[in-house]
């Protein structure tokens, strides 16, 4: 019987009468949902993300989650070049982590790695020629410091000034926090 | 101008009843009325734009236009465009002008189109509501005319545009330009596509250059289309794809161009339902557009059956790491020497990179570069970023069985819901937006098949409904026939601002762009 009533999609028109001004007339045509319609759509959902908040999993199952302390987020920063503002931004790292974590739920045994999707064609390889050239001023066109025809950087090779990590000091569960608690 | 779609205003140029002038003139126009949403971070220069649309006069007067001659088309800002700033809506580029163009930029310009301007974007694509851009959140066209009930009263009921191209899908929407381009890495050309009723092709890995489209993801990265209807997105695609040799990952096979299968025959066709779209939080309204779309091409004759994608769950967790760690690898190249903003100690290399980059970046990209370094840590790299790419062949895997299986083509949903609102959006940090708001999209990115998201209802708070279709790869022709026949279906009303007086929007007024 459905079948007879949905010949045609697009029957159902859906009138918003609560437009701006009145003057605008929108009418639409949906997709009229065909309820009775042995539809191959699940009812339910079929899985649930995993929400450390809200569904508890079993975190016995999945290795732990790695700690975060001072020595490593100086190593994050040092190779990152770039720092943890605040204590919002380590906090986030954790959550990124614990996060990354939930793969362990899936079984990976004897399955290699996949770098790309391309992995079973040949990319094409250009002929080991000069096609191109005579750009310098192209390509120094947006450096803030030139010097001739070169970039200038300050001198390399001097460590990083040690930062001061007050600021997430509430976070970071280490020794030299607890010496300041005490 | 009432939905102009790219087809009718080609051949409107083509009998003369207008010209590129007009045409350039109508969508300039829109983009100054519609200002306010914020979708363009760059709008070309009047001057050039009216030289353009003289040169693709000629051509239509001398009866050989090409083929986009005198279409206005935008692209989002991380393509590079010769002397153009290409800023990727980063306080770090925000004096970059590239000294060459995107091939997709290139592209476009040679067959005659009209770039209008570069669109607002999540910082460096990573973002899925386009909120966070130096520039300030993009809002949806839809704003202007859908009245979400009481909230919209309030200054944070507008609805978002989704993201991270969420300026060209606003631009389309709105009118300022006829297609634009925006990348997908994770969905992020579907996304907003889906949330401001339009089409958007995420076309097969390899098939369009990723040459000049500043990377995010570069295993997963395309560029991707943006239009109002399917056989736009069809001319578009059949304009910029084929081999490029300066992207060494776009495939070799000289590109014909295809046929998009005007009167696809459906009783040969196999859809599957993969039960494992079907999760929490799915709306009410999307599953039943989703059932009632699989209904009819069951009605039509299809053969269509439930299937299993068994790995697909774990898509957002394995795209997440995937990313932060070729994020950590790709942003070293921003470090304030070669371009882009310097900043700080002229006594030590290091120290200027790190404040540069300190200065450079927002949260978010930070963010993602020091999780990806963690990842990489000599420690983690087995236990994280191996374990993410042997979980990314599982589930290329499970797309691979079941097109071998003899099923065509896939139907899902594109998002969870119609278009949030700002208010609830940024209730949230990016990360779990992104881990919501992808849920559907990146399984396509991960397995590198093509997708395309297609407009096919209105929610009962007068906003777009999509739904999204995915094929094997290479099957982008076939997957743009069954997506215009899902089109043709459901007749999708486009915005239409044709009637509108008050083109202001509150968000500017408000205090948003302060706390974004």
């Amino acid at each position: 019987m459905q079948r007879l009533v949905c010949k045609r999609l697009g029957l159902g028109i859906l009138r918003l009468s609560d437009q701006p001004g009145g003057s605008l007339q929108y009418c639409a045509n949906v997709l009229r949902p065909a309820a009775l319609f042995a539809s191959k759509v699940p009812e339910q959902p079929t899985w649930v993300p995993i929400d450390h908040d809200r569904v508890p999993i079993d975190h016995d199952s999945l290795p732990e989650v790695p700690e975060i302390d001072l020595a490593l987020v100086e190593q994050l920063e040092r190779i990152s070049l770039v720092e943890f503002n605040n204590e919002a931004g380590l906090r986030r790292l954790r959550e990124a982590v614990k996060f990354a974590n939930q793969m362990h739920v899936v079984d990976t045994e004897g399955v290699e790695p996949m770098d790309s999707v391309l992995e079973d064609r040949e990319c094409y390889l250009r002929s080991d020629e000069v096609t191109d050239g005579n750009c310098v001023e192209d390509v120094m066109s947006n450096a803030s410091k030139v010097e001739e025809q070169y970039f200038v950087a300050p001198p390399g090779n001097i460590p990083m000034k040690k930062r001061d990590k007050e600021h997430l000091s509430g976070i970071l569960n280490t020794p030299t926090d607890g010496d300041k608690a005490s | 101008m009432k939905s102009l779609t790219v087809k009718k205003a080609l051949k409107l140029l083509r009998s003369r009843q207008i010209s590129p002038t007009d045409l350039v003139h109508m969508c300039c126009e829109r983009m100054k009325e519609t200002n306010s949403l914020n979708y363009m971070i760059h709008e070309i220069p009047s001057d050039i734009l009216s030289h353009q649309a003289k040169i693709s006069e000629q051509s239509y007067l001398q009866g050989r236009p090409k083929a986009l001659d005198g279409i206005p088309i935008a692209f989002k800002d991380n393509f590079c465009m010769k002397d153009t700033p290409t800023t990727c809506g980063s306080r770090m580029l925000l004096n970059y002008k590239p000294p060459y163009s995107a091939t997709m930029v290139e592209k476009v310009a040679r067959a005659g189109g009209i770039i209008v301007g570069k669109t607002n974007m999540d910082e460096f694509a990573m973002g899925s509501g386009s909120l966070d851009s130096w520039f300030g959140p993009v809002a949806n066209p839809w704003n202007l005319v859908a009245r979400p009930g009481r909230e919209a009263e309030q200054a944070s009921g507008w609805v978002i545009a989704g993201g991270s191209s969420g300026g060209s899908a606003a631009a389309v929407a709105a009118g300022a330009s006829l297609a634009a381009f925006g990348s997908d890495t994770g969905g992020s050309t579907r996304n907003p596509a889906s949330y401001c009723g339009l089409v958007g092709v995420k076309a097969t890995y390899g098939l369009l250059s990723r040459h000049g489209l500043v990377p995010l993801v570069n295993s997963m990265d395309v560029p991707g289309i943006v239009t109002l209807t399917v056989e736009d997105a069809a001319i578009l695609l059949d304009t910029v794809a084929g081999h490029d040799a300066r992207d060494s990952t776009s495939v070799c096979e000289t590109y014909a161009p295809f046929e998009m299968d005007r009167a696809l025959d459906l009783s040969r066709v196999h859809i599957g339902i993969p039960r494992e779209f079907h999760t929490s939080g799915l709306s009410a309204e999307v599953r039943d557009l989703w059932s009632a779309t699989a209904d009819a091409l069951d009605r039509a004759g299809a053969k269509v059956s439930q299937v299993s994608l068994p790995h697909v769950q774990h898509c957002l967790v394995c795209y997440h790491v995937l990313c932060c760690c070729e994020v950590a690898s790709n942003f070293s190249r921003y470090t304030g020497i070669e371009f882009g903003l310097r900043r700080g100690s002229e006594e030590s290399t290091e120290e200027l990179y790190a404040e540069t980059r300190h200065h450079g970046f927002n949260d978010v990209v930070r963010g993602r570069i020091l999780a990806g370094n963690f990842f990489l840590l000599r420690k983690n790299f087995d236990r994280f970023f191996l374990k993410a790419q042997r979980i990314r062949r599982l589930i290329g895997e499970d797309f691979r069985s079941i097109f071998s299986a003899g099923v065509h083509f896939l139907l899902t949903p594109t998002t969870l819901t119609e278009a949030p609102t700002f208010a609830w959006f940024s209730q949230k940090d990016n990360r779990t937006r992104c881990a919501e708001q992808d849920i559907f999209t990146t399984a396509a990115n991960l397995a590198g098949v093509p997708a395309v998201s297609v407009p096919l209802g209105v929610s009962r708070r007068g906003l777009p409904l999509s739904l999204q279709v995915m094929g094997p790869h290479f099957s982008d022709a076939r997957l743009l026939s069954l997506a215009h026949w899902l089109e043709q279906q459901a007749a999708f009303q486009h915005l239409d601002l044709s009637s509108t007086n008050n083109f202001s929007h509150a968000h500017l007024d408000s205090q948003d762009i302060d706390t974004c």
